[in-house]
């Protein structure tokens, strides 16, 4: 569905991205790891059109989309979330969504009723009303979701959305995804460094060093790879 | 709401031909500051020079008017047409070169004095001396050339601003509302939600000026004598905007709340001056500074809001 | 058209400019560090101007004596100014602080016309008449001494920051706020300070300025404007960013009174400020934040 192909980014000077490549095929969950600096917001943010590479192409449904605008990707049915989420806090829980669901629907009447249903698959429906700002911390990552789901995508893009949630509160983020990838067949990549939900998650693995993909694979082949112990999971492999 | 429509409807015959202008003069403002409120409040963009489409308007409208003949209604869509050209010049420079914020206020300003120096240098449009439209203080109501008593203009403002208040209410719920308030809220969160931040900018800015164009082509068939100096000024700018800020920046009713304090409160401290002997030039707009300090420091989001809280409206 | 005209022209438009230099470097200062937009700068110099001219006035005090006690009067307003008034406001959003200015800007320049009326106001001293000739050059003395005044003033103002342990410490304040606090800087204090120099800036420039033009309340919007034309055309955080800003509008100004006419010079400024907001916003001498 998804494809990067030998896609370099550098600012300034700085390589953050050099020649990665890697799929992510339809229907799947797919992880990206790697240690802090790998660069792996930095390939999200080529994909989701934030920037543009400066070599290298990237594919989804067969249609290049590497230098596209952040909202023709999103119109293209790619969803992003962003690893410091950014709600719109001056408005009610549901206005969010709301906005993400005016994509498809034209209708305030019909993106209300998409971004209610959103909104109860993941347990907010209850704090629709309030205002962004008044949530904490694992209700608004489960906001950034919710809007980015309202805009019906076909591939997500999470960025490290499990950071600061505590183990119960992944978990449960965990079934929402797992959830969503076998009801809707939404294909999902996520950035994370929670080994937790990677494991439980992904059927796929890639792993950034450098800017580079050092390991491609299943968590159980990646786990095992030498290259990948010596850089990023140490003598120990915590599963 | 039914009621204050039928106070504001029945107001002329309560009241007299003093208290007549007065309540035209905040409709005026309570207009025009609804406009200015689409670009700012709605789509957070800070726009300090809005005088230029009050002037380019009642300047088209105007001029049509003195060189031609032409009335104000066929000059209204003309005056409309170049504000917004005017407004999207200036998105466009803007938005394209991504400035924003304090800068983009500060080139608003820019183009507001160059126009008025502009203006103040082209000789057909009267130039610094002024313009003046042909007065002709008739009983009738002439609808047509926009000439009439003072009933006329005020239930015209009425008109106006009651129109003004129906359109944003519609907009403010639509697509483009919710689109406008998520590019005030966080732009880049807009925009990985399929939100082409460009194009709905540079609508709230057209539509923004159009809207203050109308007050224009008002301005320039109601006082009749126009000023590039007076017209264009930063004190103009800033008049326009009080409204809103003190009311409250985005919400509905907050810039016709804001007008209407304002200019009951001025007049106020005005009487009250002159029944104590002191009419200094210059003390009128002090206290709109003082009152916008003290709204800035304490009420951030400008009065109507605590004022419907307490009302327990929603606006 | 003369050769010698117009290098009369510029050289007059050189000095003066490297006053208005001054007067933006204080605005440069303040929004370096503090990053407040001092919306009304303008008006601060249009009353060090007043003060200037009522200290003639009162005690026949020439402009550049006055410098000293208006400057202090002046870093005392900023200080207290900007501790009092602006310090709650660094976290509120743009717009908010950037009305609170407007709204002391209006309470200033409103001020002044009830105080002291619309009418202009000036200081008369014997040496405003002279001038001194190199060749067919005339130097104005007293333009001359203004900018010698604000040369001399922008150069202390310069080895303050770069060699005190104060100005160290708010070149560090003005670089990372968070990291300034963790080292223990105070750096609401420093701010304060920074506000209070770049109003003593403003208020030399003043005094130096009352020397060249009559002042009238309306001056206070027009300068404001012209220091923040200034400042983003010479480069936002550029000390000598400022004074070569001031320089070259000085210099378009006289030289588009000179070939135009003079009511449309400030013209030249706004298109010249429209053009580098859109080209070049970082400013000639600035760096891109």
């Amino acid at each position: 569905m998804l494809e990067v192909r030998h896609v370099s980014k550098s600012f300034r000077g700085l390589r953050a991205v050099h020649a990665a490549s890697f799929e992510v095929p339809e229907g799947s969950i797919n992880g990206l790891i790697g240690p802090n600096g790998a660069g792996k917001t930095t390939i999200f943010n080529v994909i989701a059109g934030v920037y543009a590479p400066d070599a290298g192409e990237i594919v989804f449904e067969k249609k290049r989309i590497d230098g596209l605008r952040p909202d023709q990707v999103c119109a293209a049915g790619i969803g992003r979330t962003f690893q410091l989420v950014k709600p719109f806090a001056g408005l009610t829980v549901l206005d969010n969504v709301m906005v993400g669901a005016f994509l498809r629907e034209r209708t305030a009447a019909g993106a209300r009723v998409l971004s209610n249903s959103i909104l109860k698959k993941l347990d907010l429906d209850a704090k629709a009303a309030l205002p962004a700002s008044s949530l904490t911390l694992p209700d608004r990552k489960r906001l950034e979701v919710a809007r980015a789901l309202a805009t019906r995508p076909r591939l997500l893009l999470l960025d490290e959305v499990m950071a600061g949630l505590r183990p119960t509160e992944c978990d449960q983020m965990v079934e929402v995804f797992r959830d969503l990838n076998r009801r809707e067949g939404l294909t999902i990549l996520l950035i994370e460094h929670v080994m937790r939900a990677v494991m439980a998650l992904a059927r796929h693995i890639g792993v950034l060093h450098h800017g580079e993909v050092i390991a491609r694979g299943t968590p159980e082949q990646v786990v095992r790879d030498p290259a990948v112990l010596e850089c990023y999971l140490g003598e120990e492999t915590p599963v | 709401m039914g009621l204050l429509a039928i106070l504001l409807i029945a107001l002329p015959a309560a009241v007299g031909p003093y208290a007549l202008s007065v309540a035209t003069l905040i409709l005026y403002f309570a207009y025009t500051g609804q406009a200015w409120n689409v670009m700012m409040g709605f789509a957070g963009q800070l726009s300090l020079g809005h005088s230029l489409y009050v002037g380019v308007g009642a300047y088209t409208a105007g001029a049509l008017f003195f060189h031609y003949g032409i009335g104000p209604w066929a000059g209204l869509w003309l005056a409309m047409l170049l504000c917004v050209a005017f407004g999207l010049v200036i998105g466009f420079l803007a938005f394209r070169f991504g400035i924003s914020g304090v800068y983009f206020a500060l080139l608003t300003i820019a183009f507001a004095e160059f126009t008025r120096i502009g203006f103040d240098h082209l000789d057909w449009l009267g130039g610094p001396g002024g313009m003046f439209l042909k007065v002709a203080q008739r009983d009738t109501w002439d609808v047509l050339n926009f000439r009439g008593p003072p009933l006329m203009y005020y239930y015209s403002m009425l008109f106006l601003t009651a129109l003004a208040f129906l359109i944003c209410t519609l907009l403010l719920k639509s697509r483009a509302g919710y689109y406008w308030q998520a590019i005030r809220e966080n732009e880049e969160a807009a925009q990985a939600l399929g939100i082409n931040t460009f194009r709905w900018k540079m609508l709230a800015v057209a539509i923004s000026a159009a809207m203050t164009a109308v007050s224009g082509v008002f301005f320039a068939f109601y006082y009749n004598n126009l000023f590039p100096h007076e017209i264009f000024s930063m004190n103009r700018s800033i008049e326009l905007i009080l409204g809103p800020v003190i009311g409250g920046i985005g919400t509905l009713f907050g810039p016709i709340f804001g007008a209407a304090v304002l200019t009951l409160l001025s007049d106020g401290i005005t009487e009250a001056l002159a029944a104590l002997g002191w009419e200094i030039p210059g003390i009128k707009q002090v206290f709109y500074g003082l009152v916008l300090l003290i709204v800035v420091m304490f009420l951030p989001h400008g009065i109507w809001p605590a004022v419907a809280k307490k009302l327990k409206i929603h606006a | 058209m003369s050769f010698d005209l117009v290098a009369n022209v510029v050289i007059a438009g050189v000095l003066t400019g490297l006053v208005y230099g001054l007067m933006a470097l204080g605005l440069s200062v303040i929004f370096g560090v503090v990053r407040v937009v001092n919306f009304a700068h303008g008006e601060m110099m249009t009353i060090a101007m007043y003060g200037a001219t009522m200290l003639f006035a009162a005690f026949q005090l020439d402009p550049f004596l006055a410098m000293l006690p208006v400057a202090a009067a002046f870093f005392v307003f900023g200080y207290v100014m900007q501790a009092g008034l602006i310090n709650p406001f660094i976290t509120r959003p743009e717009h908010s602080q950037f009305m609170l200015l407007v709204a002391v800007a209006i309470v200033m320049v409103n001020a002044m016309l009830m105080i002291f009326g619309p009418d202009a106001r000036n200081v008369q001293l014997d040496y405003q008449l002279e001038s001194f000739e190199i060749g067919k050059i005339l130097l104005d003395k007293a333009r001359l001494y203004a900018a010698a005044a604000a040369i001399v003033a922008a150069a202390a103002l310069f080895l303050f920051f770069r060699f005190s342990l104060t100005g160290k410490a708010i070149r560090a304040c003005a670089d990372n706020y968070l990291g300034a606090k963790v080292v223990g800087l105070n750096v609401k204090k420093y701010y304060a300070l920074t506000f209070g120099l770049g109003s003593a800036c403003v208020a030399v420039a003043g005094c130096a300025m009352a020397l060249l033009v009559d002042v009238t309340p309306a001056l206070g919007p027009y300068y404001t404007l012209l220091a923040f034309v200034i400042v983003i055309v010479g480069g936002l955080g550029s000390m000598t960013g400022a004074l070569l800003g001031g320089v070259l509008i000085g210099m378009s100004e006289a030289l588009a009174g000179l070939f135009i006419t003079p009511s449309a010079k400030s013209m030249f400024s706004f298109g010249l400020l429209i053009l580098v907001l859109l080209l070049r916003p970082q400013g000639l001498l600035g760096r891109r934040s």
